[in-house]
C-alpha cells in the first residue's frame, strides 16, 4: 500500500521542516519527504494543494471511560472522535472503573484499542491503587503492560511524600509522572474560579492558589530529587510564572494546557450552563492572557484537550451536582488554530505543541515525518470555515460549550500507520 | 402602565428599577388584605402555585403559601431532598412531572445556586426563586426594600449597612442589587473570611469592623450566621463572633438618628443581635419584615400570573 501526498505545505517541527513538498508513504512508514516525488506504480495519489501536512497529532490527556462508564464513551467511540479531530495518537487517563492501576486493565484497554483500530491508544497508569493517594501501584508491571505515564488524573496526589516516592520510583523507569494540580483543602466545595463572577453567581470558589501551591510543591520535589514532572491542564497565570521560572533554572518540568483555558473565562458561567464546568475551572481574563504568553514563550509545551465526555444525565442537573469536563477531541484543533490566526503561535509552533512535544514528554516514537517513522499524518485544511455541532460528534459525549461556535481550519485527513482512518476531504469547499 | 414583562423572577440582578417599583407598589396595595377579617380575595382563583422546597424553610415557605391562599390560588407544598449521593429523581424530572400537571407558578427553594435558572430554561411555568444557594433571594430583598421604604419614607439616599456572613448570603446579594439600584448607599461588614472576593465591584464599600460600617447608617441589616461555617474555619467560635459582630445597644450610638435594625430571620439571639435590640420596637423592624413578606409575595404571584396586563 503506497500513498503519495502531493503539493501540500509540509510542517514537521521535529525535523525543522516547513516547505511545500510531497510525502510518500510505503508499508505504513514515511518513505520520503521532498519536493517532486514521482508516484510509484500503484500508489494512491492525493492532491493536497493548499493543505497542511503535519505529523499525526497527539493528545496526551483524554478520558475514554471504558471500562466502567461506557455510556459516556467507549474506546471505539473515543478513537473515532480522535481521528475525526485530527489525532492519530491519544493517551488515556486511568480514571476508569476499575481504575487502570494494574496490568489487566491496561491490557484490556490495549485489546479494545486494537479492535477499534483507529488511533494509537496509549494508556496512562494510576500512581496509587484506586487513585486514592495511598498505596503505590506496580509501575514496573504497568509499564511492561504498556502504560506510557503515571497519573492519578483528577485526584491530585495530595500526600507530598507519596508524590516524592512516585517521582523517584518512576524516574528509574523513565516514566513521566503527570500531576493534576489542585490542593483539595483549598478547593474544597468549590464549583468555579474564585473571583468576581463567583461572587456574583454565589457559587463557592476555587482559588488560583489551589493549583499554584501544588505546582510550586512539585517543582520543589522535582528539584530536590532530580526527577521530572509533567503538569496537566495548567490554567492560571501564577502557574505559568512558576513553571517558567523552573524551566529557566533548568529543572525537568513540562506542562500542558487545554483549549478552553485560552478560549473561555469564568464570565461564561453567568447562566449556570454546566457545559462550562471543568476542573480546573475556567479562570479570568488575565489568566487567559498568561496562558497564551506561556504557550508563545514555550513555558507550556503541549496542548491537550482533557477530553472528558459525559452523558446527558451527568450534565443536565444543578451546577453543583454536574460532572466536570468538556468533550474536546473534535474541537481541540479548531480552537487551537485560533492561536495561529491571532498570531500567538506560528504554524510550526502549534503543530509542535500538538505532536512532537507530547511525543517527547511521553517518550513516544511519534510526532515526526522523518524517513522510516510510522506514517501517522494529519492533513489540515487551514481555511475551512465550519461550525461546531456537538450533536454530531463521534464522541458519545456531546457536552461542549463550543457548540454553534464558528471556527476556521480543521483536520480533513487522519492517517495512522499509512492507513486513512478519517477522510473529511469530501467536505472540502 | 409598567408591566412585569417576565416569565420568571430569578433575581434582583436582572430587574429594572421600574420593575422593582411596580412590585413594591403592588405589594403596598395588597397590604390591606391581610388586615381584613376575611383575608381572601378571588384574584388568583383557579391558579395553582407549587412551592417546591429542596431546603428546609419555615418562614419563606409559609409566607408564599399564605400569599397564594390570600389570593385564592391553590397552593401545594412539596418538600424534596437534595441528596446527590442517593440517586433519586433529578430536579428536571421532578419539574417535568409537575409541569405535566399544569401548575401556573413553581416557587423553588434550592441549596444549589442556579437551580431556578435551570428550571426556568426547561419548563414552561413561571419560576420564582425563593432562594438559591448563596446566589439570590429576591422576595427577601423586595420585602426588605418595602420595609425600608415604609419606615424611612424612601430608599434613595439612605445608607444601608449589611453585616455578617456576606460570602454565603443570598440575602446580601439580592439586597445589594436592589438597594443600589434604588439609589441607596450600601456598605458591608464582616470578618475577611466572610467577604466574597472583589465584593466592592458590586458597588459597595466593604469593612471588617462593624463600627466603621454602621457609622451614620440609616438601616442596619444583620445576617444570619450558619453554625456549620465554624467547621470550615470561617470563624473560630460563636463566642468570638458575637463579641465583635453582635449588634448591641452601644452600636446604636454610632448609627444615624432613628436607624432601623433588620434581620431576615431566623435570629440567633445574642449572636447577630442582642435580645434587647431585637425586641426594641424603637429600632427593630424584624416583624414588619415578616408582615411585608406576605404582601410582596402576593404581588410577585399576582404579577407573574398576568396581573396588571
Amino acid at each position: 500500500m503506497k500513498l503519495l501526498l502531493k503539493g501540500a505545505r509540509v510542517i514537521d517541527p521535529a525535523g525543522n521542516l516547513d516547505a511545500p513538498m510531497d510525502v510518500l508513504v510505503e508499508d505504513g512508514k514515511i518513505a520520503g519527504c521532498r519536493p517532486g516525488i514521482k508516484a510509484p506504480p500503484g500508489a494512491n495519489v492525493l492532491d493536497l494543494a493548499g493543505m497542511i501536512v503535519a505529523p499525526g497529532l497527539i493528545d496526551m490527556h483524554t478520558h475514554l471511560r471504558e471500562p466502567g462508564y461506557e455510556y459516556r464513551e467507549t474506546i471505539a467511540s473515543g478513537s473515532a472522535a480522535a481521528v475525526a479531530g485530527g489525532f492519530t495518537s491519544i493517551a488515556c487517563m486511568p480514571n476508569t472503573r476499575p481504575v487502570n492501576d494494574n496490568r489487566s486493565v491496561t491490557e484490556f484497554i490495549l485489546r479494545k484499542a486494537a479492535v477499534a483500530n483507529l488511533a494509537n491508544i496509549y494508556p496512562i497508569g494510576a500512581i496509587s491503587m484506586g487513585s486514592d493517594g495511598k498505596q503505590m501501584t506496580e509501575f514496573w508491571d504497568l509499564r511492561e503492560a504498556g502504560i506510557v505515564a503515571l497519573s492519578d488524573d483528577g485526584n491530585p496526589v495530595m500526600d507530598a511524600a507519596l508524590m516524592r516516592r512516585a517521582m523517584e520510583y518512576a524516574s528509574s523507569l523513565d516514566l513521566p509522572v503527570i500531576q493534576h494540580c489542585e490542593d483539595r483543602n483549598l478547593s474544597a466545595g468549590g464549583l468555579m474560579n474564585e473571583g468576581y463572577p463567583s461572587t456574583i453567581l454565589g457559587m463557592p470558589g476555587i482559588p488560583a492558589i489551589a493549583e499554584e501551591v501544588i505546582v510550586a510543591r512539585d517543582i520543589l520535589i522535582a528539584e530536590y530529587t532530580g526527577t521530572r514532572i509533567h503538569f496537566a491542564h495548567i490554567s492560571t497565570s501564577g502557574s505559568v510564572r512558576l513553571i517558567r521560572d523552573a524551566k529557566k533554572r533548568g529543572l525537568r518540568v513540562t506542562a500542558e494546557t487545554a483549549p478552553h483555558y485560552f478560549t473561555l473565562t469564568d464570565e461564561s458561567l453567568w447562566n449556570y450552563d454546566t457545559n462550562y464546568k471543568v476542573s480546573p475551572p475556567l479562570r479570568g481574563k488575565a489568566d487567559v492572557s498568561a496562558i497564551k504568553e506561556g504557550l508563545a514563550d514555550g513555558t507550556l509545551d503541549a496542548i491537550a484537550c482533557d477530553h472528558a465526555p459525559h452523558g446527558r444525565t451527568d450534565k443536565e442537573v444543578e451546577f453543583e451536582y454536574a460532572a466536570n469536563g468538556i468533550s474536546g477531541l473534535e474541537t481541540s484543533l479548531g480552537l487551537s488554530l485560533n492561536l495561529v490566526h491571532e498570531g500567538v503561535l506560528t504554524w510550526p509552533e502549534l503543530i509542535a505543541k500538538m505532536s512532537c512535544n507530547p511525543a517527547r514528554i511521553l517518550n513516544l516514537p511519534k510526532g515526526t515525518l522523518a524517513k522510516g517513522a510510522d506514517a501517522d499524518i494529519t492533513v489540515i485544511h487551514p481555511e475551512l470555515a465550519w461550525s461546531v455541532d456537538a450533536g454530531a460528534f463521534r464522541s458519545l459525549g456531546k457536552n461542549s460549550p463550543f457548540s454553534g461556535r464558528k471556527l476556521k481550519g480543521r483536520a480533513v485527513l487522519s492517517i495512522v500507520g499509512g492507513d486513512i482512518k478519517y477522510d473529511g476531504l469530501a467536505s472540502k469547499p | 402602565m409598567i408591566k412585569l414583562g417576565k416569565k420568571d423572577i430569578l433575581g434582583i440582578q436582572e430587574m429594572t428599577t421600574d420593575e422593582i417599583s411596580l412590585i413594591l407598589e403592588t405589594a403596598e396595595s395588597f397590604l390591606e388584605i391581610s388586615t381584613r377579617e376575611i383575608k381572601k380575595v378571588p384574584t388568583l382563583r383557579g391558579k395553582s402555585v407549587i412551592n417546591l422546597f429542596y431546603e428546609a424553610s419555615t418562614r419563606t415557605r409559609t409566607s408564599f403559601e399564605i400569599a397564594g391562599k390570600r389570593l385564592s390560588a391553590d397552593t401545594i407544598n412539596i418538600s424534596a431532598s437534595t441528596s446527590s449521593v442517593v440517586k433519586g429523581e433529578t430536579l428536571l424530572d421532578t419539574a417535568r412531572t409537575l409541569e405535566a400537571m399544569n401548575p401556573d407558578i413553581i416557587v423553588l427553594r434550592h441549596s444549589a445556586a442556579g437551580a431556578p435558572h435551570l428550571l426556568a430554561r426547561m419548563v414552561s411555568q413561571s419560576i420564582i426563586n425563593a432562594g438559591d444557594g448563596a446566589h439570590e433571594h429576591p422576595s427577601q430583598a423586595l420585602l426588605d426594600m418595602m420595609t425600608i421604604k415604609e419606615k424611612k419614607g424612601r430608599i434613595a439616599g439612605l445608607k444601608v449597612a449589611i453585616v455578617g456572613d456576606i460570602l454565603h448570603s443570598r440575602v446580601a446579594r439580592s439586597n445589594i442589587y436592589g438597594l443600589t439600584k434604588m439609589g441607596a448607599r450600601v456598605v458591608v461588614a464582616g470578618p475577611a473570611t466572610m467577604m466574597p472576593r472583589d465584593i466592592e465591584r458590586m458597588g459597595v464599600k466593604a469593612y471588617t469592623k462593624i463600627e466603621e460600617a454602621i457609622a451614620d447608617a440609616d438601616v442596619v441589616m444583620m445576617l444570619r450566621i450558619q453554625m456549620e461555617r465554624q467547621k470550615q474555619n470561617v470563624f473560630p467560635s460563636l463566642r468570638e463572633y458575637a463579641q465583635h459582630y453582635c449588634l448591641s445597644r452601644r452600636h446604636m450610638k454610632l448609627t444615624g438618628l432613628d436607624a432601623i435594625v433588620m434581620h431576615p430571620g431566623p435570629i440567633n439571639r445574642g449572636v447577630e443581635i442582642s435580645p434587647d435590640i431585637a425586641d426594641d420596637p424603637g429600632c427593630s423592624v424584624i416583624l414588619d419584615q415578616v408582615n411585608k413578606g406576605v404582601a410582596v409575595r402576593m404581588a410577585m404571584l399576582y404579577l407573574l400570573s398576568g396581573g396588571n396586563e
